[in-house]
């Protein structure tokens, strides 16, 4: 009876906490909603939903035996998909057919390499002839297979002396280029990504971070710090990317996570760049707020503090897309650095992540890898994020007006969608209505290009009313003149009649 | 015939119209010690050549003049958020610091010999800003008319109205009080710390305060307690 009892109350308890948690479910996304942007003045504007989940892949499903242990990284090539699954010291190629994946094969040795097998691989990569490169981080080496998984070559630690050689190499991501020169982000480096070329030599570094420091923090540890304060404490040293992909141009993005909030709010951070060949950032910057993620770091239950960029990818149109791992979020900024949409959330539920450390994508369908849970999330565009992919490729070929209308199907979804405003508005200054074009500038706070429609229109205005402009001068100059003499005749006229009294 | 002779002290014996145009003189005055700050502000309280209402006036159109122009520049030049923004606050953050800072002045001018009264450096400090709401009332209108491209004239002409403001603050304080350049200065900066001091003053008393009656609501609830 007492055990009926107790198992009752348990119940009850439960049932009363149910309609709570789902209201705490409800709320711990931003306001509830699972898409959404950042407006002109950095408010959150809710937004119609631009991916939706596709399918969630887990190890069951796939059919493997051993489940994915702690998988670090993705690669995608055509419609292969390659999972690098590092716990499990092995790499697992899956075929996707629509929204079916099956596992191709699983990649564990290559024939002729010494050691054969790989020792927590962490990352791939597959050149176009179906090359396979694994970052073999605990054998110290990238190697390089053929499509077969015979031994091609490998890269190893850098015989030189620009590499510390007490340190060991640790290959953590790599990306290769058209060429065949291999870029290599190594744990313990700070000087770059680690260069070889297609040959193997190893032959420098690209695109170090920056070493920032302020000048108080200069003049603390130069003169009130002793030496042996000094040696304790951190050195001046470049940060470590996290991450980095490699564009259909060649261009490496890389992300960066270590920061001070200060430094983003200033944009001197930094979080995503795209390194040319000798290792610039060439990212273009020309929204309100550069490239960071969140700009409301709302406190959530274990979670607050800027976006950390995990991984990125760039879809063909220049539109990249990057994963947060601070709130499990996903960005995508077009090629001008405009914030497109954000969404996604930390959580267990579908399209959550607990821990998403890969994002890759298939044409515009994007795949976030959840290390934690080690499933993979299918992500695909809806008719509206499908809409803006569109417009924003019109516009980049030059069908400005095709770009308006399809703007004018977004506005339809999202009345709130800053861009579109712009386009129509780029497309009204091309057929010479800059009247309209400045009164949707406006809508989207685009000082410059309205500036520019304004100059147009003033100057219209001008030329159109250039009669009556110059009869309102003449009359004014006039007006003026004969006032002036009236007043003087007048004045005279009295003096001469003070002159006669007096005399 | 000189200006002042004119004058009478306004409600004693020319009835409103007397004073009506006293306050409109004393209001055209303005233009000529913003162009004249040295005699202006001489003769602005040497010779009774300024009035307190003239002052109130000015003040009051430059705390609308930086409504105004939060309100109604073109969003290419400011663009404030609208939204967020409370016209009481906006005024009192202008309002409280510039009343502050003639406290302040005026609390210091006996330890530096200065000869301004409390009314002088009030009207000195008011009719000194006179250039800001000439100045940045038009650039409204004007805003509407220039384009982004443009906006170096528009920044231009707000530093100027704004240097040009700070220019006769200081001669008039140094008019006012009699002042050296060089003394001035030195005043100035002492001025700015008496402002600070006042303020931390009003801080301590408002904490004190609250810390009273405080202490009185509690003394209230626990009586009522007990005797309930």
């Amino acid at each position: 009876m007492k055990q009926i009892k107790k198992l009752f109350s348990t119940l009850l308890v439960m049932a009363m906490l149910l309609p709570f948690g789902a209201a705490l479910a409800a709320e711990d996304g931003f306001n509830g909603c699972y898409t959404y942007n950042y407006d002109y003045w950095g408010e959150i504007i809710q937004s119609p939903d631009a991916y939706r989940v596709d399918t969630v892949l887990y190890s069951a499903e796939l059919g493997l035996e051993t489940a994915m242990r702690r998988p670090q990284s993705m690669f995608v090539r055509d419609s292969e998909l390659y999972v690098c699954d590092t716990g499990n010291n092995r790499i697992i190629q899956l075929h996707r057919d629509k929204s079916d994946f099956s596992v191709v094969r699983i990649i564990d040795h290559v024939s002729g390499a010494e050691p054969s097998g790989f020792a927590t691989p962490s990352d791939v990569f597959v050149d176009e002839n179906g090359n396979i490169y694994v970052a073999d981080t605990n054998n110290n080496r990238v190697i390089m297979a053929d499509k077969d998984l015979n031994y091609l070559a490998s890269y190893v630690k850098p015989d030189s002396n620009t590499f510390d050689q007490a340190l060991s190499f640790l290959p953590n991501k790599l990306v290769v280029d058209s060429s065949g020169r291999v870029y290599v982000l190594a744990t313990n480096v700070n000087k770059g990504l680690v260069k070889y070329e297609a040959d193997g030599t190893f032959s420098g570094y690209i695109g170090a971070n920056q070493v920032t420091y302020s000048l108080w923090d200069y003049v603390w540890k130069m003169y009130f710090t002793t030496k042996e304060q000094r040696s304790q404490q951190a050195a001046f040293v470049p940060t470590e990317y996290e991450n980095i992909y490699i564009d259909r141009d060649g261009f490496i993005y890389a992300t960066n996570t270590v920061f001070s909030e200060y430094d983003l709010l200033y944009d001197n951070a930094k979080p995503i760049r795209r390194l040319n060949a000798i290792g610039t950032d060439i990212l273009i910057k020309n929204g309100k707020y550069p490239p960071i993620g969140d700009l409301d770091w709302v406190e959530q239950s274990q979670v607050d503090g800027p976006s950390k960029f995990k991984d990125i990818t760039v879809l063909e149109n220049d539109i990249y897309v990057a994963v947060d791992r601070t709130r499990g979020r996903l960005f995508g900024y077009d090629s001008q650095g405009i914030l497109l949409w954000a969404f996604g959330n930390k959580g267990n539920s579908v399209g959550s992540f607990s821990s998403a450390v890969s994002i890759e994508h298939m044409g515009m369908d994007l795949l976030v890898m959840d290390e934690f849970n080690g499933s993979i999330t299918l992500f695909t565009p809806t008719e509206y994020g499908n809409l803006v992919y569109y417009a924003i490729e019109q516009y980049l070929k030059g069908d400005y007006q095709g770009s308006a209308d399809t703007w004018r199907e977004v506005l339809k979804f999202n009345a709130n969608y800053d861009l579109a405003f712009i386009g129509i508005g780029r497309a009204l200054m091309q057929q010479e209505r800059y009247e309209e074009a400045m009164k949707y500038f406006k809508m989207a706070h685009d000082r410059v290009n309205y500036g520019r429609a304004y100059r147009y229109y003033r100057k219209e205005l001008v030329e159109k009313n250039i009669l009556w402009i110059v009869v309102v001068v003449a009359v004014l100059i006039v007006v003026s003149y004969v006032i002036r003499k009236i007043k003087k005749i007048k004045w005279e006229v009295k003096e001469y009649e003070r002159q006669r009294v007096i005399h | 015939m000189s200006v002042s002779e004119s004058f009478t002290k306004p409600g004693s014996s020319g009835g409103s119209g007397q004073a009506l145009r006293r306050y409109k003189e004393t209001l055209r005055y303005g233009l000529y010690v913003i162009f004249h700050p040295f005699d202006g502000f001489w003769d602005l309280v040497h010779e009774k050549r300024g009035s307190l209402s003239a002052a109130n006036t000015f003040l009051i159109l430059f705390l609308l003049t930086r409504v105004l122009k939060l309100m109604l520049t073109n969003f290419q030049f400011i663009s404030a958020p609208l939204q967020y923004i409370n016209i009481y606050e906006q005024c009192g953050s202008l309002l409280f610091p510039f009343l502050i800072l003639c406290l302040a002045n005026w609390a210091l001018s006996t330890l530096f010999d200065g000869k301004g009264r409390f009314k002088d450096i009030y009207m000195a400090m008011c009719y000194a800003l006179v250039p800001y709401i000439l100045i940045q009332l038009p650039l409204i209108l004007i805003s509407h008319a220039i384009s982004f491209d443009e906006a170096s004239y528009y920044e231009v002409m707000m530093s100027v109205s704004v240097i040009w403001c700070v220019f006769l603050a200081f001669v008039g304080l140094m008019q006012v009080h009699d002042f050296s350049p060089g003394k001035t200065v030195i005043f100035l900066f002492f001025t700015i710390f008496g402002a600070l001091v006042i303020l931390f003053l009003i801080l301590v008393f408002f904490s004190l305060l609250s810390d009273a009656i405080g202490f009185f609501v509690s003394l209230y609830r626990e009586i009522a307690f007990r005797l309930y």
